[in-house]
């Protein structure tokens, strides 16, 4: 990936802050409630950039171990949700929970940290 | 009250002045004038505008009208799901309001409807009623601490009056009994062709324990939650937002009131942020309802949990298709991942 700086997340950083600074102050209603809904999309593009390749290796890890099988993340996960629909991993539950609730706190951890904590 | 917008199209609100100056001067007599007519945030896909009319005869009537959008319709139709999304056009959901009304329900006064022509789309009117319809208000400001200690109990009350209409008083609606419910999500889920494991995990999970479901089948409200419930100082003064109404498995309702989402953070209290299931479950019994097991409300809070999940990917991918581009939509489309998050921390 040939790239000088800024760099994808720097580039987003600054789109971001764009909105933030100057774009949503200075609108109402609709378009700020909008300008809001972007700003916190970009967001979630900047997570994906700094923690999306980590989360991604140990997905694959976790999925290699629980289907005992070579392949990449789109087509173990093609495989998991067959496997689980079909009831062939009703005898590994535990482990397949264990997945699930890991990568469903990698996904929140993307998409809306603060949907953990929020209060109000 | 719901936030208003700015409408950029001030002709589209001057046109329909005069549709409404028309129509109430069938209702209130001629030389009827309408009064701070602004559109309502709170659902893309309806159009929610409040108003005054002030009568001749020197009388006022705070309205509000409910009607289908002018310029698009966004019910996304799905592969291998005929009926598509469970809901119901505006004239169904006025008489349901009224149905409702009549069986004990606190629900606003619909007085009168608006029919379709080459002006307008169709709609109905309600009386204005007072109060808070914001769920994070609800749940944080002062106003409403005396009536969140009462809220459950009262919206336990207020579904076993609506959920108590005998089926044959009801106008026609679609309707689908629990197992029939999960497939329609499931069918849904599967037209999007994303694999979704935290997904599949709910469905089976509820496949294998249908029988808690209970076979009860009523008037569903479909969109029962914080944020659909208008709250004053005294507690519960109106349910709202009838679009989703269907037939179903009763306590749908009930378990959709208990998913997550519209705690707004205040986890501690499981049913819209203000309540415990007990509280709405005496509520529901007191109302005539019965009393349903923990269990039973355990099962739908499950799939109401699901189902918001598949109601998220439903907007996702309505942007993906380019159906309506969007980036509300396209966001709404990530929250699919709270969603399944709930989802794990219901399920064993």
């Amino acid at each position: 990936m040939p790239t000088d700086r800024p760099n994808a997340a720097e580039l987003v950083e600054a789109v971001r802050e764009f909105l933030s600074d100057h774009i949503a102050p200075n609108v109402e209603g609709q378009l700020a409630f909008h300008t809001r809904v972007a700003i916190n999309a970009l967001a979630i593009v900047e997570r994906t950039i700094a923690q999306g390749g980590a989360m991604d290796a140990a997905e694959l890890d976790r999925l290699k171990d629980l289907l005992d099988r070579d392949g990449n993340l789109e087509d173990l996960n093609e495989e998991l949700s067959r496997a689980i629909r079909a009831g062939e991993m009703d005898d590994r539950k535990e482990a397949l929970l264990a997945h699930l609730r890991q990568t469903s706190e990698d996904k929140i951890a993307l998409a809306n940290p603060r949907y953990l904590t929020k209060r109000g | 009250m719901v936030e208003a917008v700015q409408n950029p199209d001030l002709t589209a609100d001057q046109q329909l002045a005069d549709v409404l100056r028309d129509r109430l001067a069938s209702e209130y007599g001629d030389g009827t004038e309408i009064e701070g007519l602004v559109r309502l945030s709170g659902g893309a896909s309806r159009e929610t505008w409040s108003f005054d009319a002030l009568k001749p005869d020197g009388g006022r009537q705070p309205l509000i009208l409910k009607r289908d959008p002018m310029d698009r319709q966004v019910d996304k139709t799905f592969e291998g799901v005929p009926e598509g999304r469970l809901a119901v056009d505006r004239l169904t959901e006025g008489r349901l309001i009224q149905l409702a009304g009549a069986a004990g329900t606190p629900a606003p006064t619909v007085p009168f409807f608006l029919s379709a022509d080459e002006h307008t789309t169709p709609g109905f009117f309600t009386h204005r009623l007072e109060g808070e319809a914001l769920g994070r208000r609800i749940l944080r400001e002062d106003a409403y601490a005396n009536a969140r200690p009462k809220l459950a109990f009262q919206i336990g009350h207020a579904a076993a009056c609506f959920h108590g209409l005998d089926l044959d008083t009801l106008p026609e609606m679609r309707g689908l009994p629990a197992a029939e419910e999960l497939l329609h999500y499931r069918t849904i889920m599967d037209s999007f062709q994303q694999p979704h494991a935290g997904f599949e995990y709910g469905f089976r999970w509820l496949r294998e324990r249908l029988e808690a479901a209970g076979n009860r089948y009523t008037l569903n409200h479909g969109d029962f939650r914080n944020g659909n419930i208008l709250v004053d100082e005294n507690g519960l003064a109106g349910v709202l937002d009838w679009e989703s109404a269907h037939l179903g498995n009763p306590s749908a309702d009930l378990g959709w009131m208990c998913v997550r989402s519209w705690r707004y953070g205040y986890h501690d209290k499981v049913v819209g942020g203000f309540g415990d299931v007990t509280e709405l479950l005496d509520g529901y019994e007191a109302g005539g309802g019965g009393r349903i097991s923990p269990d039973e409300i355990h099962f739908w809070q499950v799939f109401g949990t699901l189902r918001w999940g598949i109601l998220c990917m439903i907007l996702g991918f309505t942007h993906l298709d380019g159906e309506q581009r969007s980036v509300e939509y396209a966001a709404i489309g990530r929250r699919a991942a709270e969603t399944e998050h709930d989802l794990m921390l219901l399920l064993d």
